[in-house]
């Protein structure tokens, strides 16, 4: 497919954007890692899984696993642009009736693989749908965003070994590494690292990338695909808030809403990175 | 076909199943021996994942298959599968509505000489409570086989409450019926309904026997779906009998006796006696000596059925 850095990078900026005006206009949600995440969802839907916005559910798709749900506005942004769902139900978010609900529920939202929100469940999910595939000789390939705080939770390492147990080489982990989460540094709130090393542990392939490059990313794919027998985890260096100023590295934004005049605010710095 | 564990019943079903239908896979959590999962495995390797002990993991890995058109069976003993792993079924399998079967073994007392730590006894109380689960404790081998099939033509999660130690058969493999959600009659009475589950409805058909020499006519009816519960069927009895005795290997908070009180409160108030675990856990033993010790045998029921027809208007 397609890897034009150039209009990706358009696509990433309306994301944000989007992100940016949805959680203003619901007063709730999750900025921080829903902004250091875009350039994974744009990379991966706009250059690299095979879906159908017209048939979401299609049996040949790949697949994705937001295990980090809260970022759900980076997921709900980018399925909206890519014409999974009309984008006036962006506004709509974390509202009662929403199809766009505060975490992600695949019975809701056209486009959504696995309902999450409830940390440390999306690897194992994404292993089940990477098994099914290797049962059913598809050629299919599973992607799952991880957090770095949600690495705290036991059941990513089950997920982890399971994952290297049955040689799901057709999975690939993207490690969401913004080294923040709700009440501060990872490394202050318990300590993940080394994440690289840890997955080496555990039996996977590992790709160390900046998560706002796309080539990097691409780069990262590329390898994972080659690699045969072996999960891959790409340990994606992050900057939570990224493109918003006063939201970069701050814990602060994992999960307060802007208000108009911080949105505002936001949308002048990143119609400023579209120009620019 | 007599005095097998219903688990035994479940390898057996299970095996047969995953022969005939394609997309049934079987997880386990390293206790394929003990659930009779082995049985499976042995006809479909290829089809069945030990996850190791890693309850929660295995949870969620079922919800994936689950997505991609399969049916996870997935087994452990009930106090990891409903205890361990609860968060997981309630929001990866529950609330997105997946069709995941989960077959727990083990649950209530009888699983003996392990002790308290590896008795459930508030599984049916924990899955009930979930949306979108439904919960199904056979009484024995025939009905465990005819649930299970049942469970896989069915589209949705459901919680299936399975024992360690054998039981005798009541039911006639040729000729019953097995509905998901419908009661089924086994006496009819006219002083007083014993509603039972699990391996106590032989109890209560026991205590039935009793009480007749007793004079007392008592109807038993086998709730094996305590969710949903057949609503009709519980509110027509005690109409009928104006007294109600519920009988479970499990606490008396939050299962069978706190489904049918939940009905009958609402619909049609009679007095209620539960017999059950009293909030309280178990310990080491024989199956049979615990049964006994914390009353769960046909005597309990006989007794409870008296109190409660002395407070009959």
């Amino acid at each position: 497919m397609e890897r034009d850095i150039q209009k990706l990078s358009g696509i990433a900026c309306t994301i944000r954007q989007d992100i940016i005006k949805m959680l203003t206009e619901s007063a709730s949600g999750h900025p921080g890692g829903s902004l250091s995440a875009v350039e994974i969802l744009t990379a991966l839907y706009f250059s690299e899984m095979k879906v159908d916005t017209s048939n979401p559910r299609c049996e040949d798709r790949d697949r994705f696993v937001l295990s980090k749900g809260h970022a759900a506005p980076v997921l709900y942004a980018t399925l909206a642009e890519k014409g999974f769902f009309d984008k006036k139900h962006l506004s709509t978010l974390r509202k009662l009736g929403s199809i766009l609900q505060g975490h992600p529920n695949m019975n809701d939202t056209p486009g959504v693989d696995m309902s999450t929100g409830s940390l440390g469940q999306g690897l194992s999910a994404a292993n089940g749908m990477a098994l099914a595939g290797k049962l059913d000789n598809k050629d299919y390939r599973v992607f799952v965003l991880l957090g770095d705080g949600e690495l705290e939770e036991g059941q990513v390492w089950e997920a982890a070994m399971t994952s290297a147990h049955y040689k799901l080489d057709n999975l690939i982990a993207f490690i969401d590494h913004n080294g923040l989460q709700i009440d501060g540094e990872i490394t202050e709130v318990m300590n993940p690292e080394s994440i690289s090393e840890k997955f080496k542990a555990f039996g996977w392939n590992v790709i160390d990338i900046d998560g706002h490059n796309f080539e990097e990313i691409f780069e990262a794919i590329d390898k994972a695909k080659e690699t045969k027998g072996k999960p891959t985890a790409v340990v994606a260096k992050t900057v939570k808030g990224k493109g918003v100023s006063f939201m970069e590295n701050v814990a602060g934004w994992h999960g307060t809403a802007p208000n108009k005049e911080q949105c505002e605010q936001a949308l002048k710095e990143l119609g400023g990175a579209v120009n620019g | 076909m007599a005095n097998l564990a219903t688990r035994e019943a479940y390898g057996i079903a299970l095996a047969k199943l995953g022969q005939e239908n394609k997309n049934i896979v079987v997880l386990d959590a390293d206790l394929s021996k003990s659930t009779k999962t082995a049985d499976f495995k042995k006809v479909c390797p290829e089809r069945f994942f030990n996850m190791g002990i890693a309850e929660g993991d295995m949870m969620a890995t079922a919800a994936g298959l689950s997505t991609c058109g399969k049916i996870p069976f997935v087994s452990t003993f009930a106090i990891f599968a409903a205890g361990r792993g609860f968060e997981q079924i309630r929001n990866s399998i529950c609330y997105p509505e997946l069709n995941v079967k989960i077959a727990a073994t083990h649950a209530g007392l009888t699983v003996g000489e392990d002790g308290a730590s590896h008795q459930a006894i508030e599984d049916i109380s924990l899955m009930r409570s979930i949306p979108n689960m439904t919960v199904i404790c056979p009484c024995d081998d025939v009905e465990t086989m005819s649930a299970i099939n049942a469970a896989a033509v069915y589209e949705g999660p459901i919680y299936i409450r399975l024992g360690r130690s054998s039981v005798p058969t009541l039911n006639d493999e040729n000729t019953y019926k097995y509905e998901i959600g419908k009661a089924v009659t086994l006496r009819e009475g006219k002083d007083v309904t014993i509603f039972a589950t699990g391996i106590m409805v032989n109890e209560a058909i026991k205590a039935h026997e009793a009480l007749l020499k007793d004079g007392i006519s008592a109807e038993v009816i086998n709730i094996h779906t305590i969710k949903p519960i057949d609503e009709e069927a519980v509110v027509f009895s005690a109409k009928k009998t104006g007294a109600v005795v519920t009988c479970e290997e499990h606490s008396v908070i939050g299962g069978l006796g706190s489904a049918v009180c939940e009905v009958l409160s609402e619909n049609h108030p009679v007095p209620v006696k539960r017999i059950g675990v009293m909030d309280t856990f178990g310990e080491s033993g024989k199956p049979g000596e615990l049964l006994k010790e914390y009353g769960l045998t046909a005597d309990n029921i006989v007794a409870a059925v008296k109190e409660v027809i002395n407070k009959k208007k």
